[in-house]
């Protein structure tokens, strides 16, 4: 296996693309280096992204934010901008793992890993984030939702690699949230898990969602029907029924050591139903 | 009373918060574990592992793990001997598999190379070819006539018909008609439960570094509960003398009984044998959950018979435990223990082990009484419940005390129960309020403790101060509190004394490190080491001063002249007769040599508040009391930390904690990521209470106080979340999706 | 794998090594420069026994790279103390008894310095999540959350 620091953007894609065998890239390591070490993996090369100028910053661009490959989950945590504008994104990945573990995760790490359990990635989704990828035929930009397409699998083509998470501004009266269950309070992977970003008028009423679903699928779902449920309410009890139950409609989990199909797709809608009230009191609304 | 027999109650040092002596080492890093030695020339060592639960080894070839550059050594099963003693073999055959794997993780062969890189492409190299076998993991299925046989030849003599021969062993233990207390009983209820099988999940993997010279002399330094026990197993399993094998006990990050044997020691051994250089074998995470630990699960049926005022007219429980793949009696303790806490005139438990392809068992804290006592007072719970019964009262009520004739056989002496049980009544968290989907449970719990053999070494420094040597490692604070005990007992200061942990060749054997044993028998060795070195003293002082040394007598460091009549001389300090020793005799070194008895039962019982999340199963621990009779507490900080680590134990068990097997009978959770030992955000601050009923078998009263806290949280928490939700739960772990299912069922 | 060279510094002192391009910051700490107070308890980030600090950030030593060390500040339990002036953590740990085995001390230890560098005013909560990944098996947490906050109170103080 060979370690290279890449020194930009275009070295890195040179690296990635002339890798006749299998190639890696590493930012935080979190997952790259657990299945180093358990032989799941055996690359011929890792390529160190760390040292690209600008992919450990956070940017103020078109009133949201940029946010660098390689920017960890602390220094996220601790951008008062991204918390105030994205709170449910931020919660979502500050999920992820231990505070040791947070000193190096990164959000495009997490979702460039392709699990469905991904915890930054139902916000992500919710919040219609875009990512920019650097490849041969030069800078691309593609929805988080495009980005998985099975279980360890994303859609990124040979020699290109994710530099940024662009997550867009917000109006006044909207926020999102994120919620998983977890059988302890920290460090498991999350059994279900749902995301929701909301907008709101200025009487309460919802006028646009987005509703993400994670761990109750081969990738991170996007649940239109549970958004329909919401987008017209002010949550209400019959409103927050409907969406949980559009949520557990298009639940299609796998029985595992982490949990039962019966148990994700119950619990999906009781979280998605949780998550959205904390998104709808988040935004300023009244329940 | 003779000077060995004298019973002391009153305290200057026992009962103090002194700082622990190897305090420094430990939060300096500086402290020795099991992984942190090395040697000049040392190799590292890896071990091939088997996939399959259940197959025939037709043939290993070695020959291109051989022949890779850096490769010094390779092992397997035809390197080792085959020891007469059957529970030799089995150890071997645990720690390499001959013929058969037994489950998934058992270990088939092994190298020792100059690095890990190249240990870890030999493994690769090393061709198993296997024939695959049926296997059974489930304790009941292994036990139907028709299961898979996990190793033939070993069921017991009198097998009952239709059982498999994967039964090894069948206890029986009680007294009375139990067919008379049925009748006389207005309400019984019995019930069948199942526990998972749950690891020790000590931090520290096992670990050990292996010298065997060309002189037939070999050097283990091991992280071990017992060094002795290492050094005997190896010696038998690579055919030494005990006497040319020194085994070094490092600092243990961790046991709980699962280092109380081999499993990688006699291979590292092996490969030192082999390649003729020291050889390094640590075992990573996943190997400790698939080949090391971990506990019998249970299958368990309970039937007890109570009247209407809360009297237990007959009691009855049968147990299967599967030990995994070697045959294991931990049954036995659990039939033992299931109705300790109770005074009853009958009662009848009746234990049946069976193998499957499982690893092999060990000990973990209070081997088999957890789970019985689960079954046990989750039945006791519900007929309080049923009878509107107040479940502290009704334990009163039935509760052993000083007299009772146990249910496992033997006349309790002094025992703590009812001080235990008053104490949690009187105790503000059993009237404290419950909210919404709140649940309060209580369990009472026990164990039996052992002592077993001992030795202590107390030499006097010329300085006067001492040393001691023992043999037990240190698992929890154990040097401090035998230092405390030497120093009560001599009447010098703590600070005065340093005690170490001895390896196996500068101390005469002690047992392991179990049974809740340190405390208790190494105590009671070392203040009666002090007594022969106290008795020494004063023969010396009786010297100097010309005396029958009947007349002089110790007190507070000083030999005095006992009286008038012994004659008037100032009292000697024990740095004065220290100083002079050598004109007076020699070096002063007082021992104690014992297979010690006497080791008194302790009881405990626990309070624990929960919240469960009706809509998702999950449950929260509010508010988590214990209390213990400890005997007399030596250093009530580390009582207290045996009582809060082994109640969050046994939180774990309750809840989350669990081997998992697929289909293919593989472990599908072996990592810390996914077998969910509680972390810091999932408990509240346990508290304590300490109970003293002092233990008539040890000088100060000291009882065991490490395995009691593990037995009741089972229950306690069960009964909580039964209480909570309405529903009595009857397996374990109650991991949220078993609540949540059973909260459906309900409607 | 041609091993790689690697400058960097380690509880204050110049340091180089070289390591294997696969091999982790924890092995290079453990076995090239015998600073063994960092434990492996399970190598994927799930114990917290190997904690150090990588240019202030608190990281799992089993999950960053002895390669990726080139250039940056390494601080580990060896460096937590001043010469025989132990931290106020240190004295805590040992004065309120929170440590039986020991071998999840030195990460807790290392974890417990860097929350109270960021909050030096914690609630018992926020010091159990904060340490939710550093395991112990033997105390049940609560001595250490008592010996934090007692250090924390010391330090405040101070």
């Amino acid at each position: 296996m060979r370690y290279v620091k890449a020194e930009n953007a275009a070295d890195a894609v040179q690296l990635l693309q002339d890798e006749t065998g299998i190639a890696r890239v590493l930012a935080g390591g979190t997952d790259v280096l657990v299945q180093l070490k358990a032989g799941m993996l055996e690359p011929d090369l890792l390529v160190d992204i760390k040292n690209i100028e600008g992919i450990k910053d956070i940017v103020a661009e078109d009133g949201g934010y940029r946010i660098g490959a390689a920017v960890s989950g602390a220094e996220l945590g601790e951008h008062a901008g991204v918390v105030a504008l994205w709170p449910g994104v931020v919660e979502g990945f500050e999920l992820i793992g231990s505070t040791q573990v947070q000193g190096r995760a990164t959000m495009t790490g997490n979702l460039c890993n392709g699990s469905p359990a991904a915890d930054s990635v139902p916000g992500l989704i919710a919040a219609n984030a875009v990512v920019r990828i650097a490849g041969p035929d030069g800078t691309r930009d593609c929805a988080v939702i495009d980005i998985p397409v099975s279980p360890g699998k994303i859609s990124l083509g040979q020699g290109e690699f994710i530099t940024s998470i662009f997550l867009p501004k917000r109006p006044e009266r909207a926020s999102d949230a994120y919620l998983r269950f977890i059988p302890r309070t920290e460090m498991d992977i999350a059994v279900a898990a749902a995301g929701v970003s909301l907008e709101l008028d200025a009487d309460g009423t919802c006028t646009a969602a987005r509703v993400s679903l994670g761990a109750v699928a081969p990738t991170v779902l996007l649940v239109e029907g549970a958004a329909n449920a919401i987008i017209g309410t002010k949550l209400d009890a019959a409103a927050l029924a409907a969406l949980s139950a559009a949520c557990s409609a298009v639940c299609n989990p796998i029985d595992d050591k982490r949990g039962t199909i019966e148990f994700r797709t119950e619990i999906a809608g009781v979280l998605a139903k949780r998550a959205a009230l904390i998104a709808y009191k988040r935004a300023g609304g009244q329940s | 009373m003779a000077l060995d027999e004298h019973k002391k109650r009153i305290f200057k040092l026992i009962g103090t918060r002194p700082p622990r002596p190897d305090g420094v080492d430990k939060v300096t890093g500086r402290a020795m574990y099991g992984a942190d030695a090395t040697a000049p020339g040392m190799l590292t060592g890896r071990i091939l592992r088997s996939p399959h639960a259940h197959a025939r080894i037709k043939s290993i070839d070695t020959s291109a793990a051989e022949a890779l550059n850096g490769v010094k050594a390779v092992v397997t099963s035809a390197d080792f001997g085959l020891p007469e003693d059957e529970s030799v073999r089995d150890v071997q055959d645990n720690c390499m598999a001959r013929e058969k794997v037994l489950y998934d993780g058992h270990a088939v062969a092994a190298v020792a190379a100059i690095n890990v890189s190249v240990a870890k492409q030999a493994l690769k190299l090393i061709k198993v070819e296997y024939e695959i076998l049926a296997h059974v993991t489930d304790v009941d299925a292994a036990m139907q006539a028709d299961a898979p046989v996990v190793l033939a030849g070993r069921a017991m003599d009198d097998l009952p018909k239709g059982m498999s021969e994967n039964v090894t062993h069948h206890f029986e233990f009680g007294h009375g008609d139990m067919e008379a207390g049925f009748a006389k009983a207005d309400k019984i209820i019995e019930r069948s439960f199942k526990t998972a099988a749950t690891h020790q999940g000590y931090i520290e993997p096992h670990a050990c570094l292996a010298t065997m010279g060309s002189d037939g002399k070999g050097e283990l330094w091991v992280c071990t509960q017992g060094q002795y026990y290492v050094r005997e197993l190896c010696a038998d399993i690579m055919d030494m003398d005990t006497s040319q094998l020194r085994v070094t006990a490092s600092e243990i990050g961790g046991g709980f009984g699962g280092k109380t044997t081999v499993f990688i020691e006699p291979v590292a051994l092996a490969l030192s044998r082999k390649s003729g250089r020291p050889v390094k074998l640590v075992m990573n995470r996943e190997e400790v959950f698939r080949a090391s630990g971990p506990t019998a699960s249970s299958s368990t049926d309970v039937k007890i018979g109570m009247t209407k005022d809360g009297r237990i007219t007959a009691a009855h429980a049968t147990f299967r435990y599967q030990g995994g793949a070697f045959p294991s009696g931990t049954v036995q303790f659990g039939a033992q223990s299931s109705f300790a806490a109770y005074d009853l005139d009958a009662v009848q438990t009746i234990g049946w082990n069976t193998m499957t392809n499982r690893p092999k068992e060990a000990a973990y804290r209070a081997p088999g009484a957890p789970m019985a006592i689960y079954a046990v007072e989750s039945v006791v719970d519900e007929l309080c419940q049923e009878l509107g019964l107040d479940p502290l009262e009704t334990r009163l009520r039935n509760a052993a005390h000083k007299g009772t004739k146990s249910s496992y056989g033997p006349t309790f002496d002094d025992i703590g129960l009812e001080a235990t049980l008053e104490a949690a009544k009187l105790h503000p968290h059993y009237t404290a309020p419950l909210g919404p989907n709140q649940g309060r449970g209580l369990s009472c719990g026990f164990w039996f403790n052992f002592g077993g053999n001992t030795c202590v070494a107390l030499s006097l420094n010329f300085d006067g101060t001492v040393g001691i040597t023992e043999g037990n490692p240190d698992i929890g604070g154990s040097r401090a509190s035998i230092s405390m005990m030497a120093a009560e007992e001599l009447g010098i200061a703590y600070e005065k004394v340093r005690t170490i942990v001895a390896d196996t060749n500068s101390l005469g054997h002690n047992d392991v490190t179990d049974g809740s044993r340190v405390t208790f028998a190494v105590g009671l060795a070392t203040i009666k080491a002090a007594r022969d070195a106290i008795k020494k003293m004063c023969s010396r002082a009786a010297k100097i001063w010309d005396i029958d040394e009947d007349a002089v007598y110790w007190e507070d460091g000083f030999a005095k002249p006992s009286g008038p009549n012994a004659g008037s001389f100032e009292p000697m300090s024990i740095e004065e007769i220290a100083a002079t020793s050598p004109n007076t005799g020699g070096p002063i070194v007082g021992h104690h040599e014992v297979n010690a008895e006497g080791a008194g039962v302790s009881f405990g019982v626990h309070l624990v508040d929960v919240e469960v999340d009706p809509e998702t199963g999950a449950t929260t621990i509010l508010r988590y009391t214990v209390f213990q009779d400890a005997g007399k507490a030596v250093h009530p900080d580390y009582v207290e930390g045996q009582m809060q680590g082994g109640a969050v134990q046994g939180i774990g068990w309750a809840l989350n904690e669990e081997y998992i097997y697929g289909e293919d009978g593989r472990l599908q959770n072996p990592g810390l990521l996914d077998y969910r030992i509680p972390v810091a955000s999932d408990l509240p601050n346990i508290d304590t209470v300490i109970l003293e009923i002092p233990n008539p078998g040890h000088p100060y009263g000291v009882r065991g106080v490490g395995e009691t806290p593990i037995v009741p949280p089972l229950a306690a928490i069960s009964n909580a979340v039964s209480r909570s939700i309405g529903l009595r739960m009857s397996a374990l772990p109650m991991s949220p999706p078993k609540i949540l299912k059973a909260l459906k069922s309900k409607g | 794998m041609k091993n790689i060279h690697v400058s960097t510094t380690i509880n204050g002192d110049p340091t180089e090594f070289i390591c294997a391009p696969d091999e982790s910051l924890l092995d290079v700490l453990r076995d090239r420069l015998r600073l063994t107070g960092s434990k492996e308890g399970c190598g994927s980030g799930d114990c917290g026994a190997c904690s150090v600090m990588v240019d202030g950030r608190l990281v799992c030593s089993c999950l960053v790279l002895g390669a990726e060390a080139e250039g940056v500040e390494v601080e580990t339990i060896e460096g937590m103390a001043d010469g025989d002036d132990l931290h106020p953590l240190q004295k805590h740990f040992i004065n309120g008894a929170a440590l039986q085995c020991g071998v999840c001390t030195p990460g807790i230890l290392v974890a417990a310095k860097a929350l109270l560098k960021k909050n030096p005013n914690p609630t018992d909560t926020e010091v159990r999540y904060w340490l939710a990944g550093n395991l112990c098996r033997c105390t049940g947490y609560d001595k250490i959350i008592k010996a934090v906050q007692a250090a924390a109170a010391e330090m405040r103080g101070a």
